[in-house]
């Protein structure tokens, strides 16, 4: 197991550093970076100052090595538009997306897994029926919308619950609902095709003869067996959330890290953008991660050979 | 005698609605008594694993019992609710099922998994289940009790994960044992070993064994009674010693006349032929990749290999699963390149051609598979499939179609058939038209991979009789590679034996069979089942009587 753990986290580190790659030279995708600082009516004499200033004249490689260490280090970079230390400005916005992104995809397990097992128990019931209309319908439907009728609903004409901010776990009711809901169709689907074959496996036959309990067959045996692939995709489904929590921060106001990947890209922010895409996939990585992990707990072909 | 511990009166399973016989079993009665084994035995299709389903209570939804009675302890399991059926089930009977590999769950130790038995079922401590699995590990022979009882399921051979259902179901010491052609996918030797525990647990416990199978040469090595199936009706019972010696219907004496015999069809001398296939010194290994913390493994799956094959011979390659005969197969026909060595086809050593040399080659060796079922695309028809290898090798279509033709005639299937796709066929046409397609492009030498191991006994028999004619007629070379001793006695000239990639006898069939010198050939000519069992000649026996010649029950 240990073995296992310590090859992903060489691979997590690998893929870690790809990223980072990208994520920097992100920087100078975008044209000359000192140009984009100094605005458009900047002189000749303002770009060699920056350039000279930011140190955009040196080799990339040296450019990167310098960067990377800074950034393990913790430093980020200034934002160019606050003049704040890039991580300073994430660190106040991250907690909003984080805790939407946990309860989202809390909200999307609680109500994804136990609809797929049931519709998989009885394939073609009323209840697969149920299952397989919410998971078009959340497919189907635009976040943005979602969120807009449960705004009208639930907090302008009843009343219960605010429409914006997030003040209090009140306020994070509707977007919980809005994004976690997003995610829901793909986790049933997975989770109600993996049941529906684990149920017809050998195993469960053999758990059937041994006079088990159906509750035992279904959530020992098969549960188990069946939700390993679910895990992988709830790790991608939170990392999306994470980064993809945009719309949902917009319509609900919430101040989220996604949020400000928006404003970053409209006040040309670029090292925040930079900063920000970094952190996305350091959370992403970790996500995947702590899904393989968890995954060979579950199964034991992976951890024991 | 005393009171049968399962009794079945008069039992009727339905099948759906427009299948192709409207009761999966019909009127069937049956009796098993405390320390008997009762054989099923039946072809596919025989509904003899629906009779053992029925009474486990673990039908398929859609199959529903519709008459009859299931009297076990004094109860009508037909009649009782699922519930109370389930507790019947792992405590009073239980059940060894066909595939080990996939019968246990991969995500709990095998330990935790027999342990089950006692949490569900009794009050037992925890050190007191631990305790009795071990017991139950050493019962059934596993080596190191301590080290079994930790491991998953993965870890075990397939022999192993058998004995763990074994002692999975014996747990609670249940008065029925239902075992489902639990030997059929195991190896020669473990299916032996398996047997002997069975017959040794009718000693030691009281239980009456229902054993469903198909092969008559278990059955003569374990039944003391023996119920024969058809198309879901019993058409012949008795004990063991009447049925297998004097057989009364037609069908039984059908199934008995197709078990292979251990003598072979005497056959003109093959002296003076020139040889047509020469492999020397063949190697392959494999590279079982490490990585930064495992160093790799090397298999040596082919150790030099030698052999000739006569034109007009059929050599058997006979060996167990991670024998090497498989990789010996994919190196004769390049779908692997072996190491070293060479593979001489009438004199060109092919082994270390290149692909675009090889390719008029590869039409002199062609194969036939295991599973007519996956070798064959379900989506083009018969005749797209036959033709594709000729016009592959530049020939006119319509030529290759004529000739398709004349194969389908030869294989014994209608030509008419050509239009058809491969789900309109039965596994025993399957795999004549996959011996047709191999046909096709005019090969000088047939590989028969395992090509008989996946039919009917009866399907089987005519499988070979066909493989014997086209040699005749072909002058074809045949190899044919199977685990199955009594099969490769019927049809070959010579043979060689493989152990772990090595060639470890070889030899004409009756001296390889009388005179075995190597150990190995010993052990598993000892394996085989039902040694004791002279097959009678069924043609020697008197004629079938009025009235049990109807078909219906005895």
């Amino acid at each position: 197991m240990l073995l296992y753990i310590l090859k992903r986290l060489g691979l997590a580190a690998l893929v870690a550093l790809t990223v980072s790659a990208i994520s920097f030279s992100l920087l100078f995708l975008a044209g000359d970076p000192a140009i984009s600082i100094a605005g458009e009516n900047a002189s000749s004499e303002d770009i060699a100052a920056i350039t000279e200033r930011y140190g955009f004249d040196r080799p990339l490689p040296v450019q990167y090595a310098d960067w990377l260490v800074s950034a393990a280090q913790g430093d980020l970079g200034r934002s160019w538009y606050f003049d704040l230390p890039t991580t300073q400005i994430i660190g106040d916005r991250l907690g909003v997306t984080m805790t939407l992104g946990l309860l989202a995809i809390s909200f999307a397990l609680i109500l994804a897994i136990p609809m797929g097992v049931a519709a998989a128990v009885r394939p073609n019931s009323l209840i697969d029926r149920a299952a397989l209309f919410i998971s078009v319908v959340g497919q189907a439907i635009p976040s943005f919308w979602f969120g807009l009728i449960l705004i009208v609903v639930f907090s302008i004409k009843l009343g219960l619950v605010p429409a914006s901010g997030s003040d209090s776990w009140k306020h994070f009711i509707l977007p919980t609902v809005v994004l976690g809901y997003y995610a829901t169709p793909a986790i049933m689907r997975l989770t109600r095709a993996g049941m529906i074959e684990v149920l017809s496996a050998d195993y469960i036959r053999t758990a059937r003869a041994k006079g088990l309990n159906p509750r035992k067959v279904l959530f020992k045996h098969a549960l188990r067996n069946a939700v390993i692939p679910v895990i992988s995709l709830a790790a991608v489904q939170m990392g999306f959330m994470l980064g993809g929590s945009i719309v949902v921060e917009s319509i609900f106001a919430l101040h989220g890290a996604g949020f400000l990947a928006w404003e970053s890209i409209s006040r040309n922010d670029l090292p925040v953008m930079q900063a920000l895409i970094l952190v996305f996939s350091m959370f992403y990585i970790l996500f995947t991660f702590l899904a393989d992990v968890l995954n060979a707990w579950m199964d034991p072909r992976l951890r024991v050979g | 005698m005393s009171d049968p511990i399962l009794s079945i009166r008069n039992l009727t399973v339905d099948l759906p609605k427009g299948g192709d016989r409207p009761h999966a079993v019909e009127a069937l009665s049956l009796d098993i008594q405390p320390k008997e084994i009762v054989c099923i035995v039946g072809e596919s299709g025989s509904g003899k694993s629906i009779t053992s389903f029925t009474t486990m209570g673990l039908l398929p939804k859609a199959l529903t019992p519709s008459s009859g009675e299931v009297i076990f302890d004094g109860q009508d399991l037909l009649k009782i609710s699922a519930s109370e059926h389930a507790k019947l089930r792992g405590r009073r009977m239980a059940m060894i099922f066909q595939e080990p590999m996939s019968a246990l769950n991969p995500c709990y130790t095998v330990g935790n998994q027999i342990e089950e038995m006692f949490e569900q079922h009794t009050d037992l401590a925890a050190a007191e289940r631990r305790a009795r699995t071990l017991r139950l590990l050493q019962e059934v022979h596993l080596p190191e009790p301590e080290r079994i009882y930790t491991s998953y399921p993965h870890q075990l051979s397939g022999g192993q994960r058998q004995r763990i259902v074994i002692a999975m179901a014996l747990a609670l010491d249940p008065a029925l044992l239902i075992a489902d052609e639990p030997t059929t996918a195991l190896d020669l030797s473990t299916q032996a070993q398996i047997l002997h525990l069975l017959k040794e647990l009718r000693e030691h416990h009281s239980a009456g064994i229902m054993f469903v199978t198909h092969d008559f040469d278990v059955v003569a090595e374990i039944a003391d009674r023996v119920v024969v199936m058809k198309e879901g009706r019993i058409v012949e019972e008795g004990t063991a010693e009447e049925v297998l010696n004097r057989p009364q219907h037609p069908y039984t004496r059908l199934l008995i006349d197709a078990v292979p015999r251990r003598t072979r069809v005497e056959r003109d001398s093959l002296d003076g032929r020139p040889e047509l296939l020469k492999v020397a010194g063949l190697e392959k290994t494999y590279h079982v990749k490490g990585n930064m913390f495992r160093p790799g493994r090397i298999v040596h799956a082919c150790k030099n290999i030698e052999f000739a094959v006569r034109k007009g011979e059929t050599l058997g390659i006979v060996g167990e699963s991670g024998s090497g005969k498989s990789t010996l197969v994919k190196c004769l026909i390049r779908l692997e390149d072996p190491d070293e060595g060479a593979v001489w086809v009438e004199g060109t050593n092919i082994a270390a051609f290149s692909k675009r040399a090889l390719h008029p080659y590869r039409k002199m060796i062609q194969i036939v598979f295991q599973d007519p079922y996956g070798s064959l695309n379900p989506r083009r028809t018969i005749g797209d499939q036959l033709v594709e290898g000729p016009v592959n090798f530049g020939r006119d279509r319509a030529e290759a179609m004529a000739r398709a033709r004349e194969l389908m005639k030869i294989v014994r299937l209608d030509p008419e058939a050509l239009n058809r796709y491969p789900n309109q066929f039965s596994g025993g046409q399957r795999q004549r038209i996959c011996i047709a397609r191999a046909l096709m492009v005019e090969p000088k030498v047939l590989i028969a991979d395992e090509a008989v191991s996946a039919l009917d006994v009866s399907v089987q028999k005519e499988v070979l009789k066909l493989l014997n004619e086209i040699r005749d007629k072909m002058g074809l070379t045949v190899l044919f590679i199977t685990h199955d001793l009594r099969v490769a006695a019927q049809v070959c000239d010579n043979l060689i034996v493989m152990q772990q990639g090595a060639i470890v006898e070889r030899g004409t069939v009756d001296k390889v069979f009388g005179a075995p010198s190597h150990p190995y050939t010993q052990q598993l000519l000892a394996a085989q089942p039902g040694q004791g069992w002279d097959v009678p000649d069924v043609s020697k026996l008197p004629p079938v009587s009025a009235a049990s010649g109807v078909g219906g029950v005895v």
